[in-house]
């Protein structure tokens, strides 16, 4: 982490040193020095003198070598400047409520950049495109694509290309046309700039920003299908916008155009977009697969994830093409991969670092958004810049409701008035287009005007958008989410109705995206994992996301309790308070620290060898052996947990997918084997599960056939014979009665707090379940063979990884 | 498959079921024929189950996109099919095996192993179905009620999750 920041520092510095001394590119008027030098330059005594050995001059106690540390030290003077222009935000709560942090910023940039224009000092070459592009924007592409919710991002991937690709072109078409149009009156005094160099500015102008945007975003909470569309809206349309600024420059400079031309651009952008997009997902895999293997160099982990992005960035800086693209493509790849492959603390470490420099980039943005300002050589010109705002509203609403409107009829839920209001107003414009203003060739002969315009414009935008777009989305009440929704209950119920969804859709024969979320997860099981993950393990996101809440509880009541354990809210004590069923109060008995610090280990723990329970078909579960493996746990049990020890079969590859298709029986996909049972205590739960087990099997690969019917034999859930139905063929109608007979011994089990048998003459399902560690498979299994257990592969346990 | 379908299905049933699910004419025709290539005994239902076509329509109309104009049509009688309060009582159910309108641990830890069954032991299992009925549980009998449930899931976007866009 350390490495990378300084790594990255570094490179700016030399970065500045370069533009310092090429400034071919940075047009930034502040060209010469690199930052305050109010101190001249002084030379130390010891520097070289011609007459040496002076016998005056004696050893210098004390010395000072300014221009020696000059860059880096004005940078980080900057960098801190406005960290603590941020935490003085804070200082004052109110403010951060009504005025988004980038207004601020921006506001703080202002006064400095007033202070030094009026010392006459130029402000840092920040702002040249280079250090811009190079340096301070990665960082913020980088942190919005590792932390944008790619579920949501998926659903809607259709309406966030068509916005930015659509809607950039819209926009700037419209913009740039407008305003020759208002060019062509004379009393504006504009008419020297032609239809290319309108169409360019208008590019330039209607690209909306992520940064900006998100800012402001963040604080609203709108819901998420509008934040995830104007999201990724921001990040794509630099595709669009990378195309037309560099084919309306090249234009700019040409006298005629050429329909050859416009065919080429349109070339182009699938150039710039799909290569984007490759370049990025190749880099990704590359990375996820380079994690594979770092399992012995846990240190430096962090460090490939950034290098990776960045090359990937760079790579498509290169080549020319959208760079913003590659790097959020190669982010979406590499994230779901690598957080599997890395240790639990390089993940940390990766997250907050991404944060950070993000959040750093994104303040020294606005920041010498700010200053730069005040210190560029304006021309203003009232007519064109206020048009230009105008022209930019309009456009960007009529944009919006007309894109909107065709492709509503598309989406699943539609939206409505408020949320193309919500959108609307949300594209805000920010230091990108500045960028790229500054970077606006120097034969235009306009260019001031058109830095001036783009400066207002943002300003504009961020300053006066930006701080009404709460208050305004308050007042019409846009869907609002709530973000946090971390519990156990929504991700198992989503789940639910993922799946449910995925069964209907297998039904009705119609496919939306779930059908290719189903397919791609797939093929990621397949193929991908195998290649790109070092412990090509499935762990289920329930279990993960269970496990961190259960490690942010430990580790809150650890925060908390300062000694006084009992004193302290813990799981466990919320749990008895609960009176839940005895089972898991057992479990929990212990309320003080040290034994929840040994209960979370030993469920960790548990699950290692837990899953040793799973023999063979034909072995019988042992339970002695089991209880073997728990004492004698270390080495052996890794051991014995290496795969194919206990596997009898391949597991079939959809592990988490269940929609059968049409036509396929149930049998051919799940292949009967025999389960062993484990029961203690704790495995209670277990236990029942065998009588289930055909059931579900079925259910869960006949996703069709379950909710189907469900609603027509409400009526027979009393009365089947238990016999009756162990016979029955694989249909999977004894549903009803099944939880009867359940429940019965679920109870039973539940008085004797054991899973010893209790055999209750009515329960022929006992004889089933091998309630007692040594029970022979019972005749009631092999009495369904066809039907029994369809084995879903679900319901097996291959081997838990030992990853941390 | 089409012209049998039509002489199956009678213009009669074809409103009836409109009107009780809402879908249009077309998405009945087409769904009909879909159900005809599923049923592959021909007997007018699906397996042994004895689903019928209105069984299946029913269920199907739980799926339909919720439309804001729907409030206007059916002002007369219970709510649409496909509201959400329907939505999440077709999940509830889902859970709910024995009907008695509440989640038990068991029932929950049934959907569960289904689901999760990868990787993750019984005991595991146990104490996430305990977590989540302890999220869930207001009135504190250790179990989901349909309200209860319809509280967890307040906040989420059920409409949009249980949705499908049903082709014309």
């Amino acid at each position: 982490m350390d490495l990378s920041s300084r790594r990255g520092l570094d490179f700016f510095i030399f970065c500045v040193f370069l533009s310092l001394f090429y400034g071919s590119r940075a047009e930034v008027p502040s060209k010469p020095t690199a930052g305050v030098t109010i101190l001249p330059p002084i030379k130390p005594d010891s520097g070289p003198q011609p007459y040496p050995d002076d016998e005056k001059s004696n050893l210098p106690v004390f010395t000072m070598n300014y221009p020696r540390i000059q860059i880096p030290f004005e940078i980080t003077l900057w960098m801190l400047l406005a960290s603590f222009a941020k935490i003085g935000f804070h200082v004052y709560h109110k403010i951060t409520v009504w005025v988004p942090e980038s207004c601020l910023l921006v506001s703080i940039g202002l006064i400095v950049g007033a202070i030094m224009h009026s010392v006459h000092e130029k402000p840092p070459a920040v702002l040249s495109s280079n250090v811009f592009f190079l340096y301070m924007l990665p960082p913020i592409v980088l942190d919005s694509g590792y932390f944008m919710p790619t579920r949501p991002f998926f659903e809607n991937v259709g309406t966030v290309l068509w916005f930015a690709v659509v809607g950039t072109l819209w926009n700037s078409i419209g913009i740039g046309m407008s305003l020759f149009a208002i060019c062509q009156i004379e009393a504006f005094g504009v008419q020297d700039i032609n239809l290319q160099e309108n169409l360019l500015f208008a590019t330039i102008v209607s690209a909306v920003d992520p940064v900006a945007v998100l800012s402001v975003f963040e604080d609203v909470n709108v819901n998420e299908q509008l934040y995830i569309v104007v999201f990724g809206e921001c990040l794509f349309n630099d595709a669009v916008t990378v195309v037309l600024y560099s084919m309306f420059s090249f234009v700019a400079e040409m006298p005629v155009v050429e329909p050859v031309d416009v065919f080429l651009g349109v070339a182009r952008f699938f150039v710039v977009g799909l290569g984007g997009m490759g370049f990025g997902v190749l880099f990704g895999f590359v990375a996820a697969f380079t994690t594979r293997f770092t399992s012995k160099v846990r240190e430096i982990e962090p460090l490939f994830i950034f290098m990776y992005s960045y090359l990937a960035y760079l790579v498509a800086e290169l080549f020319a093409i959208s760079s913003i693209m590659a790097i959020v493509c190669c982010t979406l790849t590499m994230k779901y991969y690598v957080e599997e492959n890395v240790s639990q603390r390089s993940c940390t470490t990766i997250r907050h670092v991404v944060k950070m420099l993000g959040a750093i980039s994104e303040t020294l943005i606005f920041f010498f958004l700010g200053v730069v300002t005040i210190t560029t050589d304006h021309e203003w010109n009232w007519g064109y810049i206020l048009f230009t705002l105008l022209f930019a509203f309009i456009w960007r609403g009529l944009g919006v409701l007309v894109l909107t409107q065709i492709i509503n009829p598309f989406r699943t839920i539609p939206f409505n008035i408020k949320d193309q209001f919500g959108m609307a107003y949300g594209g805000l414009r920010g230091a990108i287009s500045f960028a790229l203003a500054f970077t606006l060739p120097d034969n235009i002969t306009r260019k001031h005007l058109f830095v001036t315009a783009t400066i207002v414009i943002i300003l504009f935008t961020v300053f006066l958008q930006g701080i009404s777009i709460r208050p305004l989305i308050e007042f019409i009440n846009v869907r609002r989410t709530n973000r946090d929704n971390d519990t156990i209950n929504v991700e198992i119920h989503s789940r639910l109705m993922e799946h449910t969804m995925a069964g209907i859709e297998d039904i009705c024969g119609q496919w939306s995206h779930y059908y290719w979320k189903d397919k791609f997860m797939k093929f990621n099981n397949r193929i991908l994992r195998k290649i790109l993950l070092r412990d090509n393990r499935a762990e289920s996101s329930i279990v993960a996301l269970y496990k961190k809440l259960e490690l942010q509880n430990a580790l809150e009541i650890l925060d908390t309790v300062s000694g006084d354990i009992s004193a302290a809210p813990s799981l466990i004590s919320l749990q008895e308070e609960k009176k839940n069923s005895t089972k898991p109060k057992k479990k929990f008995s212990a309320s003080d620290l040290k034994n929840m610090h040994d209960i979370l280990s030993k469920n960790m723990y548990k699950i290692r060898e837990r899953t040793v329970a799973f023999t063979s078909k034909h072995a019988l579960p042992n339970d002695n052996q089991r209880r073997e493996i728990l004492i004698r746990r270390h080495s052996s049990v890794r051991r014995s947990l290496r795969p194919g020890s206990f596997q009898t079969r391949m597991v079939p590859k959809s592990q988490k997918y269940f929609s059968l298709p049409p036509g396929e029986s149930l049998n051919s996909r799940f292949p009967p084997t025999r389960r062993s049972f484990a029961d203690d205590q704790e495995t209670m739960s277990e236990v029942a599960y065998p009588a289930r087990r055909s059931r579900f099997g079925k259910r869960s690969s006949s996703g069709a056939m379950m909710p189907l019917h469900r609603l027509d034999t409400l009526k027979e859930v009393s009365s089947v014979d238990v016999l009756n139905e162990s016979e029955r063929g694989s249909t999977g109608q004894d549903s009803q009665p099944r939880p009867q007979r359940f429940r019965r011994h679920l109870s039973a089990h539940d008085d004797n707090g054991s899973a010893d048998n209790v055999r209750t003459a009515q329960d022929e399902v006992e004889e089933e379940e091998e309630d007692r560690p040594q029970a022979s498979p019972s005749p009631a299994w092999a009495a369904e063979p066809r039907n029994d257990t369809p084995r879903n592969p679900l319901l097996r346990r291959p081997q838990w990884n030992d990853k941390k | 498959m089409g012209s049998r379908a039509s002489t199956l299905l009678r213009e009669e049933e074809i409103e009836e079921i409109k009107k009780e699910t809402g879908f249009s004419h077309s998405q009945i025709t087409r769904l009909y024929s879909r159900f005809t290539s599923l049923d592959k005994g021909e007997n007018g239902a699906l397996r042994e189950d004895q689903v019928n076509f209105r069984g299946f329509m029913r269920t199907l109309a739980h799926f339909r996109p919720v439309e804001d104009n729907e409030k206007n049509k059916n002002v007369s009688n219970t709510e649409p099919l496909n509201s959400r309060t329907n939505k999440l009582h077709f999940a509830f159910q889902l859970y709910d095996l024995d009907r008695d309108d509440k989640i038990s641990r068991d029932e929950l830890l049934q959907v569960l192993r289904m689901m999760v069954g990868v990787n993750i032991s019984d005991e595991q299992l146990g104490s996430i179905a305990d977590r989540t009925i302890q999220e869930a549980d207001a009135n504190g009998d250790g179990c989901i009620s349909f309200t209860e449930f319809m509280k967890v899931l307040e906040k989420v976007d059920v409409e949009q999750k249980m949705s499908i866009r049903f082709l014309h």
